[in-house]
């Protein structure tokens, strides 16, 4: 059964393993998910994230100067027994040097059922990666941009569709700042009928309680990430997750 | 035995067998579409292949000569010749690739490049390509290699090209490519002019496209010399693999034997080195699947060489298949080696290699010959963008 749930308004933060100190992800994850956060993206640190900007690189750079590993992150993960959905987000190296079939059986032990490889694209998995996923039962949540075809946003929300697919708001790395939701009325519409029944999380980008709202009447969740790796770095993250949790305020 | 196509050309994912591929953001996969197939219209537009042509006689100075060098055969003994890409344009055989993806830029209505650049020459042939076809210029550059490469800098920005320091990681090619893919991702109308065999596919093949008129006029220039194309070894320096690619291409179906040669840097048990088929396994790197020198949680090691263009962890996918099914050799030189390579080179020829092409001349003392045989070296580039180094070795021994 799918955990995520088309027009439920869900909300979900980015967390990168492993920082700000080596062993806080189980309390944040705890805490996260006291305050009432619908699901956590765990981050594996990695030394060339391509498709971050510097607020996610510098928490990689820390993280792995810390010395987080992805063997690290299960026993870590296992600490906490948590109650609401945790993805792992992860570049593909990490996952191919530690050993596809590996990662795979310890999501499954540690009831990880999604995972995001920004770098795995729909073709490569098909072709050499998709039965290993299949077999272990854990599901590729694909990126999706306004670019991306309607053909191919078919055929990823059937592959992800015991999960969700995560829209990138536009072109743009994570933390990229100016207006967060780019994608117009239309492009969105589009995605949105191709998508079907595959819930659709917008992400990159999202910084404030605006912006979530605005996410929340046109997709199913969003997610913030660097936003809130920013308000970490600053100490003030409880601030900054009462701001976004907080009731939106009625139009007069 | 694997087939000897799939060293020049990759599957329909992009694939030299099990290297290669696009490992990219989806974010990417527009512009790579878009890319290839405007590549394989190029190809098959002959207006295309002549200003191509045109250019790379009337302004790159075209065929590069082949020559015979007297005192490596004696000092060998084979009959050895240098295939001088140091004499074109700008200085290397970078022009080579810079100028037919420009042109690929041009009739995609691009009007905005950006590339990486580890030496400065890619910089600097990419520049060089901006201001002949009036093109918007952003190359990044690590901020050692913008140190130990100064000269290369101030000829990029002489050109018009703007250099942005990428100040992340080791601070060398690895970092400055990771800040041009962010680049593109952030500005999908630029057109990304990658400096080698590497990144995702349509890229390696692309280039090695371009730059496969190196082995195509040692042919024919082996023809009037010799009597035969085929030489008995090719042998080239790589970093990501670019020249290696060109002079290797047309000789994958030969005899000839094809030998790359990497950095070792300090030597390749000391940790600091960059001789990646050695230390490196399977890994995903800038958009492909290759053979990447990684730490045990799969994370990129920082590479080191005293090349700057050698200095990067990956190696072009055409390479990794190439090596681990046994078609091409891999060999390693180190740093005293390549320098020792280069004065060598210097007091008996006159020519002053760059450091990159030193490892190859360097893998001559490494390499056992027959008397009669023929072996060329591509020296893929000139040392006046290495003359702080070499001064400052100079005095060391002097
Ligand atoms: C003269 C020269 N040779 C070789 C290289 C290495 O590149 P590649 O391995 O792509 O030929 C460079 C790169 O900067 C170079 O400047």
């Amino acid at each position: 059964m799918n955990p995520f749930r088309k027009n439920h308004k869900q909300l979900s933060i980015f967390v990168t393993a492993g920082y700000p100190e080596l062993n806080s992800l189980p309390d944040q994850i705890g805490y996260l998910e006291q305050r009432g956060v619908d699901f956590i993206e765990v981050g594996v640190p990695f030394s060339d994230p391509m498709a971050d900007g510097p607020t996610i690189q510098k928490s990689s750079e820390i993280a792995l100067k810390n010395g987080m590993t992805v063997s690290l992150l299960f026993d870590q993960i296992a600490l906490v027994n948590a109650k609401v959905p945790l993805i792992i987000m992860s570049y593909f190296n990490p996952i191919l040097h530690f050993g596809i079939e590996r990662f795979l059986k310890r999501c499954q032990e540690a009831r990880v059922s999604h995972v995001i490889v920004p770098d795995i694209s729909l073709e490569v998995y098909e072709k050499l990666y998709r039965s290993d996923f299949e077999q272990y039962g854990v599901t590729l949540c694909f990126l999706i941009t306004p670019r991306t075809s309607s053909s191919r946003v078919e055929k990823m929300s059937q592959l992800s569709s015991n999960g969700f697919l995560y829209l990138v708001s536009s072109n743009m790395t994570t933390g990229n700042t100016g207006k967060s939701l780019r994608v117009s009325d239309e492009e969105l519409s589009r995605i949105r009928s191709a998508a079907g029944d595959t819930p659709l999380m917008i992400g990159f980008g999202i910084k404030t309680k605006a912006d979530v709202a605005e996410v929340h009447r046109k997709a199913d969740g969003a997610i913030i990430g660097s936003a809130y790796i920013k308000a970490l770095a600053e100490g003030k993250s409880e601030d900054f997750i009462s701001s976004v949790l907080a009731p939106e305020p009625q139009n007069p | 035995m694997i087939s000897t196509i799939d060293f020049k050309k990759p599957d329909s994912l992009g694939f030299y067998g099990g290297f290669g591929g696009a490992f990219v953001p989806e974010l990417l996969r527009q512009n790579l579409t878009s890319l290839e197939e405007a590549f394989r219209e190029a190809k098959q537009d002959d207006a295309f292949h002549s200003s191509f042509q045109r250019l790379l006689k009337d302004y790159v100075g075209r065929p590069s000569p082949l020559y015979f060098s007297n005192y490596l055969s004696e000092t060998y003994g084979a009959k050895i010749y240098l295939k001088r890409e140091d004499l074109n344009h700008t200085g290397s055989h970078k022009i080579n690739n810079a100028l037919g993806q420009i042109l690929l830029a041009q009739r995609m209505q691009k009007r905005q490049i950006i590339a990486e650049t580890g030496a400065g020459q890619h910089g600097v042939a990419t520049a060089t390509a901006c201001a002949l076809l009036n093109m918007e210029c952003i190359v990044f550059m690590g901020e050692k290699d913008m140190e130990r490469q100064a000269p290369n800098v101030q000829r990029m920005r002489m050109l018009g090209a703007k250099v942005i320091a990428a100040t992340s990681g080791s601070k060398t090619l690895k970092d400055a490519t990771n800040e041009a893919i962010r680049y593109w991702i952030n500005h999908p109308d630029a057109y990304y002019l990658i400096g080698s065999v590497v990144g995702p596919h349509p890229y390696p093949e692309m280039v090695a496209y371009f730059q496969s008129v190196i082995s195509h006029e040692i042919q024919t220039q082996l023809l009037a010399a010799e009597g035969t194309e085929t030489p008995s070894k090719v042998i080239a320096c790589v970093g990501g693999g670019s020249n290696a690619a060109g002079a290797f291409h047309h000789f994958y179906d030969s005899s000839a034997q094809l030998i790359a040669v990497e950095a070792a840097g300090m030597g390749v048990d000391t940790g600091q080195s960059a001789a990646t088929s050695a230390l490196g396994v399977n890994g995903v790197l800038h958009g492909s699947m290759t053979l990447l020198m990684q730490d045990d949680d799969g994370q990129v090691v920082e590479p080191y060489s005293i090349s700057a263009g050698l200095d990067y962890p990956g190696i072009g996918p055409e390479h990794a298949h190439a090596i681990l099914s046994q078609r091409t050799k891999a060999i390693n030189i180190t740093d005293t080696e390549a320098v020792a390579a280069a004065f060598e080179l210097t007091r008996n020829e006159g020519i002053i290699p760059a450091l990159e092409s030193a490892h190859a001349i360097a893998a001559l003392k490494k390499t056992k010959f027959q008397p009669d045989e023929i072996v060329v070296v591509n020296l893929s580039g000139r040392g006046d963008k290495d003359m702080s180094t070499y001064i400052k070795h100079h005095e060391s021994i002097s």
